[in-house]
């Protein structure tokens, strides 16, 4: 492990899993703390902003990622299940007075798969995980903050995700026919474009089964809620499950 | 007008055709990553031509007049317009001093872009667009739902059936050889008589004032051997400074667009052939407006290849027709703005901004940043809709603030929980087209932390 036992890391759990799924930012939560980790989870905190910025409202979303940067000035990393919001603070706080806190955070705020892989460095969790399982590789994950190395670029396969994932007991990872293709979530676009966002999320899942998961999972909540919404509302038998819920399988 | 979702709706509605619509241009995709994964090298090219184009750029006036200079030089005849208007003008007196009425045409998106064709024939004068999915749009009245693939929303059933209409082609006959034959005999024609070759333009050398032409039909060659006279219509951003900067751009192109290692035809036009005239019109037509504009300068590297377009899961899925602009797709959502914010305000939106296109850019154009950028600018300038405004500012208070945070966070799950069906599927949800909403737990997690480890 890389980091030294003083190390606080402040754990980010964003709006919709807050509300929605909270059993993600437990199992975040407890992941962190099996792998010895001082983890703090500031109780003001809100949202990262994004949903409003992504929509065009980047100036009524500044208060919120003062708010975030005010939670979260004391930790050496912070860390959150989710691969978009990371993204969103690292390339979009750009907007904030660049003062020593900001650039603090923008550089040590981690999504959870890379900051096991690349602070902790650790890539076998010793998890035991006998399902067939999908890896949705979410955009913002993949092509932002660049957890693997996307299909449209020329350079050998990698992917953060799934050597996390592979080296679990039992699990049998299935290839996809698109194998990074956008579900259509979007954050807003979800809404202002909703047939698209639907018809893209309809096809994700018939790749997913077609292929014979029997789990889907990705870095991002987000694109599971407009994913599961969609498997529901058609009665698909798959289930969805964020990859901390994997993850904290961990015997380490 | 109808905006990008609502057609995207109804181009939709056809679930087959949207399918066999998707899967086409993603088969065109996996084609690409194929040709491109040949070349070890492809990542260097794209960072070489991204280079180039940006040093073009930065010194586009120095680069335009030196080309200008070569050209003349070369005996050919250089015109510059500064918009749309000034462009159509230009070509039709062109056109109109050697008396010509008969003008075919190979591919070229700055005339669909400026309105050509409707301008010269409002004058009488005859334009048939020699590439062979231009002329398909041009007998059905459409403007191209792609730039490099203008017809490929249609299937071979529906060209047999119009060739049927157009050409005299039996009808319920849709081999695309047959289909093609026709169709080659048609145009064979109409060169043989051509009085006016025009054609597009892809590369501009600078340093020997050559205008460089990449088909697969050889229609341009076949326009500009037979007519007499032969413009080439560019955009002021088309330059490249030596010709040595040529290759890197050609090994790009084709493979990007269609999978291809190479154009079938890369035609070099310098000087006019014997007895001929060759004239090359310099468009600017707001190029200059966003060569200003910091933030979307970049976007005139773009080479029109359309790999934005075909990579594209917006795109792929509610077709060219439905962006409204002449070129779809992502790279027209941040060309489009300039030409009427308001009017395009919302492109940017047809987007979940995942990246893919600025991926496969040949010339690295941040495309979805810029999508963001142009989001910002439109909400700026207080284009959103009044409800999507105010909703924003709301959501932008309350998620500032935790306790109005969590006390409307709590509401809201308990609705989830407690209002009937009816109510919380209304059509007026929108995410309850086609998606059922998550299953609210009681506690949220900053509660469950409240409850379990504040004093741990």
């Amino acid at each position: 492990m890389k980091t030294d036992i003083n190390t606080k890391v402040g754990l980010f759990i964003p709006c919709y899993i807050d509300q929605f799924y909270p059993q993600v930012g437990v199992a975040t939560l407890e992941l962190l703390m099996k792998l010895g980790l001082d983890v703090g989870y500031p109780l003001k905190q809100t949202c990262c902003g994004q949903p409003l910025a992504n929509a065009g409202s980047e100036n009524d979303a500044k208060a919120i990622y003062l708010n975030f940067v005010d939670n979260f000035n004391e930790f050496d990393y912070v860390v959150s299940p989710s691969g978009s919001c990371v993204y969103h603070v690292r390339e979009h706080y750009n907007i904030l007075e660049q003062t020593e806190k900001v650039i603090k955070i923008r550089q040590n705020t981690f999504e959870l798969c890379e900051f096991i892989f690349d602070i902790l460095q650790i890539e076998d969790l010793r998890i035991n995980f006998p399902f067939k399982v999908g890896i949705h590789q979410s955009c913002h994950g993949l092509r932002g903050l660049k957890l693997g190395v996307s299909s449209e670029l020329v350079a050998p396969h990698f992917s953060k995700v799934h050597r996390l994932l592979e080296k679990a007991e039992g699990i049998e990872l299935i290839n996809l026919d698109r194998e990074d293709e956008c579900c259509g979530f979007g954050g807003t676009f979800s809404i202002f474009e909703p047939d698209v966002s639907v018809k893209m999320g309809i096809e994700r899942i018939r790749d997913h089964k077609r292929n014979g998961a029997e789990v889907i999972t990705a870095t991002d909540m987000s694109c599971l809620m407009h994913l599961e919404g969609i498997a529901r509302r058609n009665n698909e038998k798959v289930q969805f499950k964020h990859i901390a819920e994997i993850l904290n399988q961990c015997r380490l | 007008m109808m905006t990008h979702a609502e057609k995207a709706g109804i181009f939709l509605a056809d679930v087959e055709r949207a399918d066999w619509h998707d899967q086409t241009l993603w088969v065109i995709r996996k084609k690409r990553d194929k040709a491109v994964g040949c070349v070890p090298e492809w990542e260097a090219l794209r960072e070489n031509a991204s280079k180039i184009k940006e040093h073009v750029l930065s010194n586009l006036d120095t680069y335009l007049l030196q080309f200008e200079a070569e050209a003349v030089k070369n005996g050919v005849q250089v015109h510059w317009a500064v918009d749309a208007e000034s462009f159509n003008r230009k070509i039709y007196s062109i056109i109109n001093s050697y008396n010509a009425q008969k003008v075919v045409k190979s591919k070229s998106m700055l005339t669909e872009e400026c309105g050509m064709n409707p301008f010269l024939e409002a004058k009488g004068i005859e334009v048939v667009d020699t590439d062979l999915g231009e002329r398909i749009i041009q007998f059905r009245k459409e403007p191209p739902s792609h730039i490099v693939m203008p017809a490929i929303h249609l299937k071979r059933e529906e060209i047999g059936e119009l060739f049927h209409l157009k050409l005299g082609t039996e009808k319920g006959i849709s081999d695309p050889q047959y289909l093609t034959a026709a169709a080659r005999e048609h145009l064979r024609k109409k060169f043989l008589s051509a009085e006016v070759a025009i054609t597009g333009v892809n590369f501009a050398v600078a340093e020997t004032g050559t205008v460089v032409v990449c088909t697969n039909e050889g229609n341009a060659d076949m326009g500009v051997q037979s007519a007499p006279v032969q413009i080439h219509c560019m955009g002021i951003e088309k330059i490249l400074p030596r010709i040595e900067d040529l290759g890197i751009f050609i090994r790009l192109l084709a493979r990007n667009a269609t999978g291809q290692p190479i154009s079938s035809y890369t035609s070099h036009y310098q000087k006019p052939k014997p007895g001929g005239e060759m004239h090359i019109i310099i468009v600017d037509n707001k190029r200059s407006e966003h060569l200003g504009n910091g933030a979307y300068l970049n976007s005139l590297k773009c080479i029109r290849c359309g790999a934005c377009m075909n990579t594209c899961p917006v795109y792929r899925r509610s077709g060219g027709h439905s962006y409204n602009y002449v070129i779809p797709g992502p790279i027209g959502s941040i060309l489009s703005p300039i030409y009427g914010v308001n009017k395009y305000k919302d492109l940017p939106f047809a987007s979940s901004l995942c990246g893919s296109c600025a991926n496969v850019c040949p010339v690295k154009i941040d495309i979805h940043r810029q999508l963001y950028s142009w989001r910002q600018e439109i909400s700026e300038k207080k284009l959103l809709s009044a409800s999507k405004r105010y909703g924003l500012k709301l959501a932008g208070k309350i998620l500032a603030n935790s306790r109005y945070y969590n006390f409307f966070g709590k509401k809201m799950r308990w609705a989830l929980n407690h209002l009937p069906r009816k109510v919380l599927y209304h059509q007026i949800n929108v995410w309850g087209i086609g998606r059922e909403f998550p299953v609210a737990p009681a506690k949220s997690f900053n509660q469950w932390y409240r409850e379990n480890h504040k004093k741990s």
